[in-house]
């Protein structure tokens, strides 16, 4: 265990003391990020992720996820291929709403959360809440690569902004 | 992480420049760094910025039954938190002193000032209260938490939005944000905090010092005061000695600050509400990257999701069927049932230990049963050392055994559902038993 990095992270909540949903959370970006990471070049190390949720308006897991992943390409470590959270919500009807807002999330029937890889629009994690069947699991894999590609080129325009105006 | 320490040069030359009345960013002994404050979408919501510290505050609200001897009064609520965000010398749940320190001030100068008018809280005498509650999050460190941190709690208060309660006889209707536009809290007076550093035994006295010079410092003090010059929480901690007329110039200079911080605070006030009632966009996401030039912001982006359900079946119908397996489950006795059973064990070539594996669907913990069968194995292992074809020997020494044990190589069964404790037994590959006791003598 000595021969690669380990990863930790911390989730803050806005309101309240962090409790075991934090904690769940914490451990689901944490194996997002070991996947990705290389640890094998930094052995005997500990690379810690905090984040603090500053507003939360749905699609919070995305969020930490692309926000996870922005700071540890801003920290210069370095990865395997670069990840972004997308969340699905899933209405009565079984119409797909991608990054739904907090009373979207709601009214759905069922959420449901993928990380996706920058090669190959892998899928890193997938979590869901409620029902679905695995077609609409299918097609919801499906329409969160597409929207992985709009989320990667932001990625790369704000990188490009900050090396280019300080 | 550990803080790292101050150097000797580093503390002399901050030494040094103070006595030549220099500040390592230019500023003079009494000026304050820039306070920005920003609001976020939701009221009671705020980002205040001194200098580079950052505190996030946030006011939240519920209805509780009150105190017992405080019947008719609301609650109130303060929590401060530095995380590793600000510094990675706070870790969580170790600098517990600097912590109790300032969530004591902060309560001091929020509470006991009273300048939030706890009985206007009250809904139902005796059974209903509203409790308010504060959580200020440090989100960078550079010096004079105690000022951001009243001063974004102070803000949040005055921010925030509780929602509206009607009572009617014995009937208490709460409105939702829809139905009713949310009430203000009432709030008396604003205090504030300013903190002052005093340096070689109280000769010289910097206002908001940077996180450089706290580390330096002999002693701190703090004046908590509103806009009415009315002194609300006045504390002096390090043990330096001050003299009656120092401390009342402080408090002649803290009220020049607290007028100017006030004045601030109140311009963000009405900016922000203005945006609001004009139906503006406002929150953080709109502020943040107005204020940095490195922040980028993206509008709403499309997404083109017209092929998605024939992108969908073919991946479907490419893919293997799912494994059709359901085992049944065997119950044992009322509360004990077993579904399904665990895969060989990969301990190598021990018969002896398997037998006592085969029972084991169902124990109740993991760690005993695997804590009788090490010693067990380490018994059949002794006798069989000599014997053993995978029995490498490390050392020459007659008195150690060493086994390392090497899993055989086996095929994986399909299986729809195992207990914990098997894929505890079957998941180690190499494993070395026995500990080199005597290693020190030889």
């Amino acid at each position: 265990m000595y021969d690669k990095a380990t990863v930790e992270v911390l989730l803050r909540p806005k309101v309240g003391l962090p409790g075991v949903f934090e904690k769940n959370r914490e451990q689901l970006i944490r194996k997002t990020c070991e996947a990705v990471l290389l640890g094998a070049l930094h052995p005997r190390t500990s690379i810690t992720i905090v984040l603090q949720v500053v507003s939360d308006a749905g699609s919070l897991l995305a969020c930490s996820l692309n926000a996870a992943c922005m700071g540890l390409m801003d920290a210069g470590l370095p990865m395997k291929s670069l990840f972004c959270g997308v969340t699905c919500a899933l209405d009565a009807t079984g119409a797909i709403g991608l990054d739904p807002t907090a009373k979207q999330e709601k009214e759905a029937r069922a959420v449901l959360t993928f990380a996706i890889s920058s090669v190959e629009r892998q899928v890193l994690l997938s979590t869901t809440k409620g029902p679905c069947s695995v077609e609409e699991l299918q097609q919801c894999i499906a329409a969160a690569q597409r929207a992985s590609g709009a989320i990667f080129q932001f990625y790369r325009d704000s990188v490009r902004r900050k090396y280019s105006k300080t | 992480m550990k803080e790292t320490p101050l150097s000797n040069c580093e503390r002399r030359f901050l030494l040094r420049a103070i006595e030549e009345r220099k500040r390592l960013d230019g500023r003079q002994s009494y000026d304050y760094r820039n306070v920005r404050i920003s609001f976020g979408a939701d009221y009671g919501c705020c980002i205040v910025e001194l200098g580079r510290t950052r505190v996030l505050g946030q006011v939240s609200c519920e209805l509780v039954s009150p105190k017992l001897n405080r019947a008719t009064e609301g609650i109130l609520f303060f929590n401060l938190e530095l995380s590793p965000m600000a510094a990675p010398a706070f870790e969580p749940g170790r600098q517990s002193d600097l912590l109790v320190k300032l969530n004591r001030l902060l309560e001091r100068c929020l509470r006991n000032s009273k300048c939030i008018d706890t009985e206007s809280l009250c809904v139902v005498a005796g059974v209903k209260v509203w409790q308010i509650r504060v959580d200020l999050h440090l989100l960078n460190h550079d010096g004079n938490i105690i000022d951001a941190a009243s001063i974004a709690a102070i803000v949040a208060l005055c921010h925030f939005r509780r929602p509206d309660v009607s009572v009617q006889g014995e009937e208490v209707t709460l409105y939702t944000p829809e139905e009713r536009d949310p009430v203000p809290l009432s709030i008396h007076h604003m205090p504030i905090c300013v903190s002052f550093a005093f340096f070689q035994q109280g000769t010289y006295l910097l206002v908001d010092p940077s996180e450089r010079e706290e580390r330096v410092m002999d002693g701190l003090l703090v004046i908590a005061m509103n806009k009415h010059r009315e002194i609300c929480t006045i504390q002096s901690s390090g043990g330096i000695m001050l003299l009656k007329d120092q401390v009342l110039r402080c408090s002649k200079i803290t009220g020049v600050k607290v007028a100017e911080i006030t004045e601030l605070i109140q311009k963000a006030l009405e900016n922000d509400q203005k945006v609001r009632k004009e139906g503006g966009k406002f929150g953080f996401a709109e502020s943040i990257p107005n204020q940095k030039i490195s922040a980028f912001k993206m509008e709403r982006a499309p997404v083109d999701t017209n092929d998605v359900e024939e992108q969908a079946e073919e991946i479907i119908t490419k893919a293997d069927p799912p494994s059709d397996v359901f085992a049944k489950p065997i119950l044992r006795m009322p509360g004990t049932a077993q579904i399904g059973e665990g895969i060989e064990n990969s301990w190598g070539d021990l018969e002896e230990s398997e037998r006592e594996e085969e029972e084991e669907g169902n124990s109740d913990d993991a760690t005993t049963p695997e804590g009788q069968k090490m010693e067990t194995e380490e018994i059949n292992v002794v006798s069989k050392t000599k014997k053993d074809d995978d029995t490498i020997v490390l050392s020459d020494s007659e008195e150690e055994e060493v086994v390392i044990l090497e899993p055989e190589e086996r095929e994986k069964k399909t299986r729809t559902h195992t207990s914990t404790k098997q894929e505890n037994s079957s998941s180690k590959k190499a494993f070395n038993k026995k500990r080199k006791k005597k290693r020190a003598t030889h």
